[in-house]
Parts: C-alpha cells; structure tokens; sequence
C-alpha cells in the first residue's frame, strides 16, 4: 500500500518547523505504524537525508516512550492503542496521513517528533511515591487490602506515563497522569500517612510546571491507551479538598 | 569432546573470592557481617554512578541514597521509568509459602539450581532465594498494587512449570508495577538531592585510573555533548544483549554497550552463549519486522501446541481434522505436555517447522490453540483469563484468537550471560559492580520464568547497597587525574567522529539486521561446529564491512539517533564473534546452549559436567583478537547434578 505522510519537521528547540510531506510505497498492512516511519527512515537516510526523529522504545505499548499526534489525534485513530501498536491495516490505501509532536508548553519540542516530558518526572517527584525505606517493610500480609480497592488501585497504575492526555487537553492539563497516581497510592493503606501531602504537593507542582486546569472536557480519557478512567480526576479533587489545598 | 584453541587462548583460573564457606544458608548472613561499613557521616562524601534505571539500577539508586550515599544515576530513555523491565509480563517468584504447598527458601534454591541447568553458583542462588521473601514486603510497602484474594491477602499462581504456586503477579503487567515502585523510591530521593539524574545520557566508556573503576563517559543524546562523571564506584545495570540477534523482545534501545565498554577496559564477560529462547512469541510478518512480541507464558497452562502432521498441509486450521493435528509436546513429552520448559518448547517448535510442518507466513510458526479451553470453560472465562493478551495479539496481527488458533514462534528474549561478578556483585575490574540482567550470576543456562524480576530487584535492594559498602570502606581514593578524563573523552569522541565520516552506502539497520540473521541461523536455538565457525568467518567480514560503508547522516552535535544505533551496532559486531566462539568452545548441550552434536538418543540436550562444569569467562584482547578464556570452576554441595527430564 502506498501512504502520503506529511510530517512535523523542526530542527532543534530554536526551529521554527513545518510539515513535510513524503511519498511513502510499498508499505504493508501488517506493518506497524513505527514500522513504517523505520522504512522511511531508511530510504531518507540513503539519500543522504536526515531521518525523522522519534521517540519509541518497547514497541510493546507498555514504556510510555512513543508519542505522536496522528491526524490529530494522540497515539492515532485505535481506541486503547499506542502508536507502537498501531498498524496500518487501520489505515486506507492512499489515504494522507499528519504526523506531529505533542503539543503543550511544559513540552518542548527537542526534535521533529520527540518531545521533553520530564515535567511529569516532577510530578512525581513532588509526591508520587510511598515513602518506604529498603529494609523497614513489615511481613506483605501484615496488612490485608480489601480485592475491590487494590484492583481500583491496579486500574490506575495502569498509567504508562506517555503524555497523550496532555497533547488531548485543550488545555494542556496533566490531571488525569497526576490524579492516576494520587489514585492509585491513595487506595491503598500503606498511602494513607502521605495522602494529604501528596495530593497537595503534586497539584502545586503541576501548576507551577505550566500545565493548564482541568474543565472536565474528558479528551484526556479517550486518549488515553490504557483507558485510565476520568473519575480519577474527581477522586483526586475529593482529596485536595479534603487536604485544605485550597489555602 | 573437541575444543579448537586456534579461537582462544586459556587463563588462569578464577575464583569467586567473596562467597564465605560454611553452611550455604549462613552465607549471606557471615557476609554481611564482614563487611567493613562506612560510617554514616562519611556516606555522603562517597558517590556511586549507576548506569540504567531498570529494576536493578532504580531500586539500587534508591536505596544507596537512602543509606546516605551520593549517586548519580544515568539512562538512555527520556525518563527513569522507560527501562525494559516495565515489559516483563508473568510475575515474580518468592518462597513466601503463602500456599502451604511445601515451597520453601531451599526448594526455590533447589529449583533454579536445577532449572540453570547446573551451570550457576550455589553461594548466589542460594542468596537470591532467601532474599526473594523481602522483596514481596518492601514492594508491597511501596504500593505495588499485586492480585490480591478477597480476603486481602496476596495471589499467587504457578508459573513456568514451577510444581509450586510462588508468583507473585500483577495482571500481565508485574514488571511494570514493579519498576515504578523502584521509580517512585528513586524519584524520592531525587526530590530529596541524593540523586543526580541524568536521562537521555548513554554511557561510551569506562573511566579507569590506578587499576580501579572511576567514573564514566556519557554523550547527552539531546546536544551531543561528550562529557566524563567520576566516582567512588561505578555500577553498570544496564540490562542483556538480546538485541544482538536484531529481533528481540527487547526494546529497541537494549544493547550492550557499556557492559562491553567495561568489556575492554579489563572486565570478564561469561557464559555470552547462554541466550533464552522463549516459546510463545508473535511469528515475523515480514521484512519490515523491527522486534518481536511475546505472548505471556500462562497461555500454555491452557492452549495446546500443534501443526499439521503433514508437511506443506495449507489448509486453513479449521480444515485440518483432528487426526491429521499433530500435538507434539504432549506426544513427546507425555508427563509435562504443553507445559515443558522454554528452552524445550522452542526447539520442538524449530524442529517441526524445519520439518517443512510449520504455520502462517515463511512456514515459521505453530499453533497455540484455546477451542478446547473454550469448550471446556466457555468463552468468558477464557477471556477472563487472557482477554488482554487476546487483545493484544489480534492488534499486532488482525486475527481474532476466539476464532482461530494464535500463531506462536520462539524468539529471543533473555541473556543469562553476562560480565562476570563475584558474591559481592564486583566484576574483575575493582570498583565496577554489576547488577541484573548485565551480570551472569544466578540463572546458569537457563533462567526459570519470573525470576528475572527476582534477581533484579534482589541485587539493587538487597545485596550492592551491603556489598559496596565494603569496597567504598576499604578502598578511600583521591581525585581522578584531568589529563585520564581527558583521554578517556578524547577517544569517545574520536569514535564519534569515526562513524560520522564514513559516508558508505548502507545503513545501520541494514548491517544490524544481517548480523541478526548470522547469529539467529548459526548461534540460535541449535548450535553446530560447523555452523559457528561459518559464523565467525561471516561476523568479521560482516564488521570490516561495517566501517567501511556505513551511512551515519546527521551530526554528533545534537539527537542523532542514527548515531547511537551505530555505536551500539558496532558494539554488538564484537559481542557476536565472542559469543560464538563461547558456543563454538562449549562442545555440551546446557540449558539455552544447545549443540547439536551433544544430545542423547531421544534428541535430548546431554551435558557434559566432567568437562564444562564451569563459567567461561573471558578476557578482551583486542578487535578480531583471540580472547582468553578464563575457568571458574562450579561446585555443587547442596544440590547433586541430575539430568533434566520432562517426559
């Protein structure tokens, strides 16, 4: 099959950029969309051109680390999917296909399609953890956890950490990646002691870092590859009210 | 027994210095009274530089700077969280015992002494077991949000053939839970500055001054920046080299560059040709194939092996009678049917597609078949089992598995090879600790299912923050000298330079993915004399070729990622020719090493304990250079050799 891509070409930070189209033939279905972006990448690098740079790492659907807008959409046009996953039997014979970075202040562009997402790194690094120290753990079944909340807390965890709510948002919000974690530590008894500081501490970080407010528009939801429901949003607003955050 | 020195030259013995003698379970616990211990004010004058983020290299950062220390920590992905741990599906062994099913610290010893094929060491293995009860606690303490029961208490399930239900599991995705939980910690302690992060940074060489490990050459992958970090002591966890072959589970990243930076500079490498071969991964669906995707282990608790019983049958798998299906792991291997270990499973599915019997594209594939699952248990119980990986499998190849059988190949997926380390985790260079997938230490020949993630999180939690301790106490050092910087950057850089200005005609992936088919064809699942010298007369062409026409566009002075492939390509062309000449010197069949020539009248693999109980580790002696082997010989008090068998 035979595809026209016009993809987001900007040489550093300082570039401008511009889409770029490419004649890209003799493609299969069963590729996968990075699979093709790899054939077009060889051809342009025997002609002496330098090849598309992207991220991507696993290829598994699981590192987080691929990230591109396709047509519009993040991760493309396959519910639950990352563009590593994606193939391009999804995809029309002909048909002309936008490839682009994502698209939020807190994500500089660093080259054509990748992207700095070590603001969310901050986010964590904020508050996201349980402060364990290697060796003061107790016996695992010292405390019991109710199956609802550790599977509600596994559902949030799912989180890969790849940023296509953000690219979504209209208002280039991390608060479904932000309230995934809150979620996820804030079931479980062992987050209890830090709960209050955690959520406080995650959304004053989030907003420093320049990621907008959450208006409940839910794109981030259907953006999301691994489905993280939006009412984590509204578990974490519960605790940051909870919390006094609102000083 | 034949071994062609003309290859190699043979060392002195080597011993592991540090493993105490005395009861095997009191090793660890006289260990680790041994060591001489830093004081704590004096913990944050020390910096220890850690290379790789994985479960090894997060949950060592972590905890060396809990304990006080300075580290500085580097990776090549945009973030900590990215290394390929995150993909590891099954789960985790402990002997919890929590299902009083009679697992106990020596039966988890016992069975991956045995699962090693009796080719690792019984000090480590032992220490591993033992360790693998805290490493339950510590991450449920972290919030790694396990399968529980609904009484609250933790699930476990059997796996890899295991006879005991010890895995610890989140869902498919345990490897992930667990690396954020090390992420997490570490990610705390980069809050509280212990840590000094460095992503998008890939280590090119190992800084050496007086004998001793000391610090690291890195290239920023954003501004091409060459730059060196020095330290008390350096720690490589930098994963396996799986990617040798091109096709992998690995990531695309994975590769061997600073274990063989580390290589050159003086540090063993053993056992290279132990590779694991899993069973069930998606089969090749054509040239444009950049990496393989495995299907978790748990789908033989309940699919069943087939292909047609005759060569050439193209007739859709529905078409095909059930007497004219050939079962052939439950035909051959009656008492453990589908459920046989990796390394067997994977060469009975090589042997029936070399009999021409093979399914799907290029005849490289076999059917895993769930109708009779869903008869017996009925669709939704099946789904609930495995509809995620259902899913997955029908995404990557718009099949649908309800309908009609999975397509399964073996492919590459784990090295149980690796720079050689004592007890304390210190490889034969002093000051470079080795930990995870990068060092050889626990899995022998042969690694069990779900005791990647074990060993891991053993070595960075567990054994390096006690066993550094003692090297950092006992060997204080002063400033590295400018002009050994210098020269260890300058050098770097010329490499660089190097590959840019080539200017051929053939890109990296072109050469990349011919030495994966060399090594696939002649140093995969069987292994010939033959076919490994054929090996090594191609891989030497292969390189030569390599810089000489390689094509590297672009610049050194920003993201190049054709760039870094090169370098690590060129690394792997040297890993390829040692760990032929590791399969070639090693005329026994053991765990993934399979020779041909070495088998038993049923075609079962035949170790040789008189003549290869031992690690081959070997010494670098330069490009296209014989190396020297060096023999650490394997002593079994606890667990007598036997042969495996699973009929």
């Amino acid at each position: 099959m035979k595809l026209t891509l016009r993809v987001w070409r900007q040489k550093g930070p300082e570039d401008k950029g511009r889409m770029v189209t490419y004649e890209v033939d003799d493609l299969s279905p069963d590729m996968s969309f990075l699979e093709m972006l790899d054939v077009l990448n060889e051809r342009l690098a025997l002609k002496g051109e330098e090849p598309i740079a992207f991220d991507h790492d696993c290829r598994e659907g699981i590192c987080g680390m691929c990230s591109l807008v396709i047509n519009g959409t993040p991760h493309g046009p396959e519910r639950a999917t990352t563009t590593c996953q994606l193939h391009l039997r999804k995809f029309k014979d002909g048909e002309v296909v936008d490839i682009e970075p994502w698209r939020a202040r807190p994500f500089p562009v660093i080259k054509d399609l990748v992207v700095d997402r070590s603001a969310f790194d901050k986010i964590i690094e904020a508050g996201g953890y349980i402060s364990a120290p290697t060796g003061s753990a107790p016996d695992a079944h010292a405390v019991p956890v109710p199956k609802p909340d550790a599977d509600r807390a596994f559902e949030a965890a799912e989180c890969i950490g790849c940023g296509a709510c953000v690219a979504a948002c209209p208002n280039g919000s991390a608060m479904l990646f932000t309230a995934a974690k809150v979620t996820h530590l804030g079931l479980l008894p062992q987050g209890q002691p830090e709960r209050d500081s955690r959520v406080v501490d995650m959304v004053a970080t989030h907003d420093d870092l320049g990621f907008g407010g959450c208006t409940n528009t839910g794109e981030c939801t259907v953006a999301c590859p691994k489905g993280i429901p939006l009412d984590t949003i509204a578990r974490l607003n519960h605790d940051y009210l909870k919390a006094g955050g609102k000083r | 027994m034949h071994i062609d020195e003309s290859f190699y030259g043979s060392g002195e013995p080597i011993a592991d210095t540090k493993a105490p003698a005395g009861p095997i379970e009191e090793r660890w616990s006289e260990r680790k009274f041994a060591v001489k211990l830093v004081n704590p004010a004096n913990k944050r004058k020390k910096t220890v530089i850690i290379v790789g983020t994985g479960l090894a290299g997060g949950s060592a950062g972590a905890t060396l700077a809990e304990l006080g220390y300075k580290v500085v920590q580097f990776c090549y992905q945009d973030s900590p969280r990215r290394a390929h741990s995150i993909a590891a599906q099954g789960g985790i062994n402990a002997a919890k015992n929590y299902r009083n099913d009679g697992d106990s610290v020596h039966r988890l010893f016992y069975d991956t002494v045995k699962g090693g094929d009796f080719r690792s060491r019984e000090s480590n293995v032992h220490r591993l077991a033992e360790i693998s009860r805290q490493i339950i606690d510590q991450c449920v303490a972290q919030g790694v949000p396990f399968a529980r029961e609904y009484g609250g208490l933790l699930d476990n399930r059997s796996f890899g053939g295991a006879q005991v239900s010890r895995t610890f599991y989140a869902r498919g995705q345990t490897g992930q839970q667990l690396l954020l939980g090390a992420y997490q910690a570490l990610m705390r302690q980069v809050d509280a500055g212990n840590v000094e992060l460095h992503p998008r940074h890939e280590m090119l060489d190992l800084i050496m001054e007086d004998g001793r490990a000391r610090g690291v050459v890195v290239r920023n992958l954003v501004t091409g920046e060459v730059r060196s970090h020095t330290a008390d002591a350096v720690v490589l966890a930098t994963g396996g080299y799986g990617n040798v072959y091109f096709l992998s589970t690995n990531a695309m990243g994975s590769n061997v560059t600073a274990a063989w930076r580390a290589h050159r500079r003086g540090a063993l490498f053993a056992n290279p040709c132990y590779t694991q071969i899993h069973p069930t991964c998606i089969p090749v669906s054509g040239d444009h194939q950049s990496k393989l995707t495995l299907m978790s282990e748990s789908l033989r608790n309940d699919g069943r092996v087939w292909v047609p019983v005759k060569a050439g049958d193209d007739r859709r798998p529905a078409d095909i009678p059930e007497d004219e299906r050939d079962y052939y792991l439950e035909r051959i291997y009656p008492a453990f049917g589908n459920l046989v270990p990796r390394d067997i499973a994977s060469r009975a599915a090589k042997n029936v597609c070399d009999e021409g019997r093979g399914v799907g594209p290029g005849g490289l594939g076999v059917y895993l078949d769930f109708a009779g699952a869903i008869e017996r248990l009925g669709r939704d119980a099946v789904a609930a089992k495995y509809g995620n990986l259902f899913e997955m499998y029908e995404r990557i190849t718009g099949e649908n598995p309800y309908e009609q059988p999975m397509r399964i190949y073996p492919a590459v997926h784990y090295t149980m090879g690796g720079l050689w380390v004592d007890y304390d985790l210190e490889s034969t260079v002093p000051g470079l600790f080795v930990i995870g997938e990068a060092n050889f230490s626990d899995h022998g020949a042969n690694r069990l299912g779900a005791s990647a993630l074990m060993q891991g999180l053993a070595d960075g939690y567990f054994v390096l923050p006690q066993t550094i301790g003692d090297y950092l106490a006992r060997n204080p050092v002063g400033a590295v000298p400018a002009e050994t910087v210098t020269a260890a950057e300058a050098e770097v850089q010329e490499r660089i330079e190097r590959l840019l200005s080539i200017d051929g005609d053939r890109t990296v992936d072109s050469f990349h993915r011919e030495l994966g088919a060399i090594m696939w064809e002649y140093c995969g699942m069987e292994r010939t004399e033959e076919g490994l010298r054929k090996a090594l007369e191609l891989i030497p062409a292969l390189r030569e070729e390599f810089w000489r026409r390689v094509r590297v566009p672009g610049s050194g002075d920003d993201l190049n990622q054709s760039l870094e492939k090169a370098g690590r390509v060129a690394d792997f062309f040297e890993l390829a020719e040692l760990m032929c000449v590791d399969a070639l010197h090693r005329t026994e069949s053991c765990g993934g090493h399979f020779r041909a020539e070495s088998q038993d009248e049923d075609g079962e693999a035949a170790r040789d304990d008189a003549n290869f109980s031992y690690v081959g580790a070997w010494e670098w002696t330069g490009p296209g250079e014989r190396p020297i082997l060096h023999k650490e010989d394997l002593a079994f008090e606890y667990v007598t050799p036997s042969q495996r068998s699973y009929k």
